[in-house]
């Protein structure tokens, strides 16, 4: 069974899609015996740092996705939470990854919305992934480059759009919005 | 590098696509879900369903749509047409859209755009401005379906529509559209440079060179087509083809 984390936020729905797409069972749940026992957890999400963050804490749910074993895939703002710190309402985050999130400077169009290249991609996440690939991103918030970092994207300037630590992976665009190549991550994630 | 979008419009009545769609090899022109899946298969970069029935007992019949599609396809889609409170934005987004566009019902209300991406963000929010230029030069922006004429001043109202929190612009230039005669490069260029959000042209495509110009003279981000792709006049990996050998980059 594959967990998907049900918080304060958007998206979920379109992940639970994918991953039935793919013909493979899964649960949208916040119960946490749930998601301590399922074989893969995605935590996914759009919308603000601060209020999930709380939302999380609340049910502490923070708590539990770090303490996790199994494969954790963050996704979008998932993602963003599993870093140190958010500048998006100047908000302490898990920390799992060793990487600050910060607000794009207005060098350029912002939020990045759009399909984009990915560059230097490693781990099982990228399997088959060529260079002229592109994945769905939509961000007005990027994590710095760190040594988590498993795919870069450059787009005012390089970013994480993927990270992995031990168990858990994260991508900053969204796999289940990215098409063929993006199922292939997603599928690649529910292989690990 | 971040790629230019073409994004497909399918007009979408009483739960069934409307409006001349010609693909060969389509069982039911007026399924909306296997349309849908026809252009995510072509290449297609994002899609938008704009609802022209619009009215309460239909809406139902949106939302199960909606939930259709977000089933089928696996990449991003927009939903608009009479989304008039945050409500009805919460049910179409909760049915699994992407998106929702707001046009006459932002101009009525424009702090509908605020609460919306207030509750959702604003990459949910997609501001449709339909704008057409007057005979003293000005364009200006029209609400009901382009019947009714407002004050409001098109880059004014973009402006206004990002600082109240929209992620993106959807600008239909009434005197293009349905012209195929190409987009209209001006006022694309005044909008797209004005803001910092993403702008998607819309209205007059009638060639690839009309992609071309509008990618190649304006700030646009995206390009929006109807007719020009559903009667397959422009298939989208050509299309795609021919803007990647003009250096545009396309995924």
């Amino acid at each position: 069974m594959i967990a998907i984390i049900k918080y304060n936020a958007g998206n979920i729905t379109s992940v639970e899609h994918a991953v039935k797409r793919l013909g493979l069972p899964c649960r949208v749940t916040d119960e946490i015996d749930e998601i301590l026992c399922a074989d893969k957890v995605i935590f996914p999400g759009v919308g603000e740092a601060k209020s999930a963050i709380k939302y999380l804490k609340d049910r502490e749910l923070d708590e539990v996705i770090k303490s996790l074993l199994q494969p954790v895939l963050g996704i979008c703002l998932g993602l963003q939470l599993m870093c140190r710190h958010s500048e998006e309402g100047d908000t302490p985050c898990m920390d799992i990854f060793d990487a600050a999130v910060k607000k794009f400077p207005a060098l350029d169009i912002v939020p990045h919305m759009g399909w984009n290249n990915l560059e230097k991609v490693h781990t099982p996440l990228f399997r088959d992934f060529a260079k002229e690939d592109t994945v769905y991103f939509v961000h007005g918030y990027y994590a710095e480059l760190c040594r988590h970092t498993i795919a870069q994207c450059d787009y005012i300037l390089p970013f994480s759009a993927a990270m992995q630590k031990d168990n858990f992976y994260a991508t900053q665009f969204h796999p289940e919005k990215s098409g063929s190549v993006g199922e292939r991550i997603l599928a690649n994630f529910l292989r690990l | 590098m971040l790629k230019k979008r073409i994004i497909p419009c399918l007009d979408i009545k009483d739960g069934r696509t409307v409006k001349g769609v010609n693909f060969v090899g389509l069982r039911d022109a007026g399924d909306a879900v296997e349309l849908a899946r026809r252009y995510v298969l072509e290449g297609a970069d994002e899609l938008v369903f704009l609802d022209i029935t619009a009215t309460v007992e239909h809406r139902k019949t949106l939302t199960e749509l909606v939930k259709k599609v977000a089933e089928a396809i696996n990449i991003p889609f927009t939903v608009g047409g009479g989304i008039r409170t945050l409500e009805d934005a919460q049910a179409i987004i909760k049915a699994g859209a992407d998106k929702v566009s707001l046009n006459t019902s932002a101009v009525e209300n424009p702090k509908l755009i605020t609460e919306i991406a207030g509750q959702f963000g604003s990459q949910c929010v997609v501001l449709a401005i339909d704008t057409k230029l007057e005979e003293n030069g000005e364009w200006m922006v029209y609400v009901h379906g382009g019947r009714t004429a407002t004050t409001l001043h098109t880059v004014d109202w973009a402006l206004e529509g990002e600082r109240r929190g929209a992620g993106e612009i959807l600008l239909t230039s009434m005197n293009n559209d349905g012209t195929k005669n190409g987009f209209a490069i001006d006022i694309t260029r005044s909008v797209s440079e004005a803001v910092n959000i993403p702008v998607i042209a819309s209205g007059g495509a009638g060639s690839m060179q009309h992609f071309a110009e509008v990618f190649q003279q304006t700030k646009a981000s995206a390009a929006l087509g109807a007719t020009v792709f559903h009667f397959g006049e422009i298939p989208v990996p050509a299309l795609k083809q021919f803007l990647k050998a003009q250096d545009i980059p396309v995924r």
